[in-house]
């Protein structure tokens, strides 16, 4: 067996793992406070959020608001980036002192690529890009609901024995909790002991692009394969009802719309009141992306499409047909800009 | 310069089929191929070669069936190839799956590179190349789009969310590759022959390596699948608009505004 460093009698407390950028927390690390808080209270346990940075310790308030009890604050010249090494320590050494139960991450790129590593120098278990995290009703334990497993089928995996029980989750899972200015919280400092030679991995150059956050959107047009390339068609469409545009995988792949405005397992999960979706089939991997949306019209050429089956209104042709006059429609009485 | 690139094998994810008394996934009809990235990571390796010289090693962990798919990375180019095969290896997650591969990779011997896809498109969890690079102690670079290997030091340009970045390494390290982003080369005809039939693929069991079945498969897995459930169908109204597309784009813009109107 490969054994982790502490076992569960010895575990207690929920952790989640903080990123920042441009002094501001990510909306995932948002969401995942808000749902920890639940579990926490679930499992009569205290939350704690581990912010790791140079200088970040203003932000320690907005993870209390969160709903963090304690903030422990890594302050350090090595952790001003983001780099594997200097993070997976530091964390390490937290854990294998104060033993928390469970430690959840955002599936970001380096989310994921600090949540992998983490895993294995802990030897414990990790489930990757959760659905939904819960209590296990008996057993106490974290559950993490994936899909992947089949059609509709949704699976839960567990860490029975492995401690610190670890999930990642992706942008938008979970809402963003509101901020709660009277919840109150400690923040404790941390001592960093770490040299160049812990930084095996230099960064020596970063390009920051601003990325499309299709987690937060009101109104969204989505389109698929079927849109044959034509996201002009469905930018026009989103200007008129003041939508965001999203994509599907495929749509993304075959470079048609940049990777931040993907929707589904691998993408993003979004709660728009209204979205639109064109010439999407409705794989799983895609409408866990959708399914908590106000209301659903789906536009698909093929009347069995899948997607139908989560949509409000159906409209079973061509978008080609519909979309151009749908365009018109809406400009002869213009949709008012905000509600 | 000595590459060692690990290949998953993976059911064609457009020809899995769902069976329709357990709603699971049936792979049984679905053929296999080289899981895509994989199949990047391999060119990646082979342009290296190209133009540093040297070895590229393919390796995977997976029953004999996915031997004809290492061949075929041979024929691409790569000059020799390892399977770890044995039943004790079964039903692994991912901490048990780069525990199995890095033990592997050691037993190859030394090497300068080792390359992966971003995440499979199965599993898909991506967690496999970094726990690689823990289990044998080497730096890592995830998510990468391009790589540059000069005096015994790698520079990676890695894919962010919102932008990307530049790293540097000493050699060795472990590298995941994006999916796409290069084209990876046909089948060369002149090694055909050579690849399906006298290439040696070194097959490995766990006690040929004397491997910890206890660190791998089942037992080595500290996750488990607690349970599967049908997902609940949200309550939708599933109402099929009629007429000629301009009919229902009128139906839809009324439903639209009045859905935005406050
Ligand atoms: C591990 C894993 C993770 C994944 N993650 C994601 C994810 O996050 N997001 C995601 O989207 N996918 C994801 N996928 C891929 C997913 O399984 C599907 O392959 C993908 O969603 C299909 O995209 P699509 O609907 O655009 O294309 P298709 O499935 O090819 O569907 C195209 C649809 O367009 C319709 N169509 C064609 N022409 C027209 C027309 N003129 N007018 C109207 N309709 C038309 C067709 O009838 C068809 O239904 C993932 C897959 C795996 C294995
Ligand atoms: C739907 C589903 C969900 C799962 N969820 C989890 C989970 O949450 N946590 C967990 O621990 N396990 C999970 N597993 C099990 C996991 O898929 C296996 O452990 C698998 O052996 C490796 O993980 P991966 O396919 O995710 O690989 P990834 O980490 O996505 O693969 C990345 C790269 O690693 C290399 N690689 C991976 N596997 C091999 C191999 N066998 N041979 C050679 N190279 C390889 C390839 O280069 C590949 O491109 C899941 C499996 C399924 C089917």
């Amino acid at each position: 067996m490969n054994a982790s460093p502490y076992s569960p009698e010895e575990a207690s407390g929920v952790w989640v793992y903080l990123e920042h950028r441009d002094g501001k927390l990510e909306g995932v690390s948002l969401e995942l406070l808000g749902r920890s808080r639940e579990l926490a209270q679930e499992t009569g346990e205290s939350l704690t959020a581990l912010l790791l940075g140079e200088q970040v310790e203003p932000l320690a308030e907005e993870a209390i608001a969160a709903g963090a009890d304690r903030v422990l604050v890594a302050e350090h010249a090595l952790l001003g980036q983001y780099t594997t090494e200097p993070f997976t320590k530091v964390i390490t050494g937290l854990i294998v002192e104060q033993r928390p139960n469970i430690l959840l991450l955002g599936a970001t790129t380096n989310g994921r690529d600090l949540a992998g590593r983490l895993a294995v120098r802990l030897r414990t278990g990790l489930t990757a890009d959760c659905t939904d995290l819960s209590i296990g009703p008996k057993s106490g334990l974290l559950l993490g609901e994936v899909t992947g497993f089949g059609h509709g089928i949704l699976a839960t995996i567990e860490c029975p024995v492995h401690r610190p029980q670890m999930a990642t989750v992706r942008p938008g899972v979970f809402p963003r909790p509101v901020a709660d200015p009277t919840h109150s919280g400690k923040v404790e400092r941390v001592d960093v002991i770490l040299s160049a030679s812990d930084q095996p991995v230099r960064v020596v150059k970063q390009t920051s692009r601003r990325a499309a956050d299709v987690t937060q959107a009101e109104r969204l047009v989505i389109g698929g394969r079927g849109m044959e390339g034509d996201f002009a068609l469905l930018r026009r469409l989103a200007k008129a009802v003041h939508a965001d545009v999203g994509a599907t995988r495929v749509a993304v792949d075959q470079g048609w719309v940049r990777e931040d405005r993907m929707i589904g397992q691998t993408g993003s999960v979004t709660r728009p009141k209204l979205a639109i979706i064109c010439g999407a089939s409705g794989a799983m991997q895609f409408t866990v992306g959708v399914k908590d949306s106000e209301t659903i019209i789906a536009i698909n050429s093929d009347p069995e499409a899948p997607i139908f089956e989560v949509a409000d209104y159906c409209v079973a042709e061509d978008a080609f047909q519909v979309i151009p006059p749908l365009i018109e429609a809406l400009r002869r009485e213009p949709v008012e800009e905000k509600s | 310069m000595h590459t060692i690139v690990c290949l998953k094998v993976v059911p064609k994810s457009e020809e899995v089929t769902i069976d329709d008394e357990t709603k699971t996934l049936d792979r049984s009809k679905a053929r296999s191929e080289i899981n895509p990235p994989d199949m990047n990571a391999v060119e990646m390796a082979l342009k290296l070669k190209e133009r540093n010289g040297g070895t590229v090693s393919l390796l995977a962990m997976g029953p004999p069936l996915f031997e004809p798919y290492l061949r075929l990375g041979l024929a691409m180019g790569a000059d020799q190839a390892f399977l770890m095969s044995d039943r004790a290896f079964g039903g692994a997650d991912t901490l048990a799956t780069s525990y199995v591969l890095a033990e592997g990779i050691k037993a190859i011997g030394s090497f300068d590179l080792v390359l992966c896809g971003d995440e499979s498109s199965d599993g898909a969890t991506g967690q496999v190349p970094p726990g690689i690079a823990e289990w044998l102690g080497l730096p890592q670079a995830t998510d990468v789009r391009r790589v540059d290997v000069s005096d015994g030091s790698l520079s990676a340009r890695r894919e962010l969310g919102a932008g990307s970045e530049v790293v540097e390494a000493d050699l060795p390290c472990v590298v995941s590759v994006k999916h796409d982003v290069n084209e990876p080369r046909f089948l060369d005809s002149g090694r055909w022959d050579w690849a399906m039939n006298e290439a040696p693929v070194q097959i490995w069991s766990a006690t040929d390596l004397e491997i910890d079945v206890e660190k791998a498969g089942v037992p080595g897995s500290p996750t488990v699948v607690a349970g599967v459930s049908v997902a609940e169908g949200a309550d939708r109204r599933r109402e099929f608009l009629s007429g000629s597309p301009e009919e229902i784009a009128t139906q839809l813009a009324d439903k639209i505004r009045a859905w935005v109107k406050p």
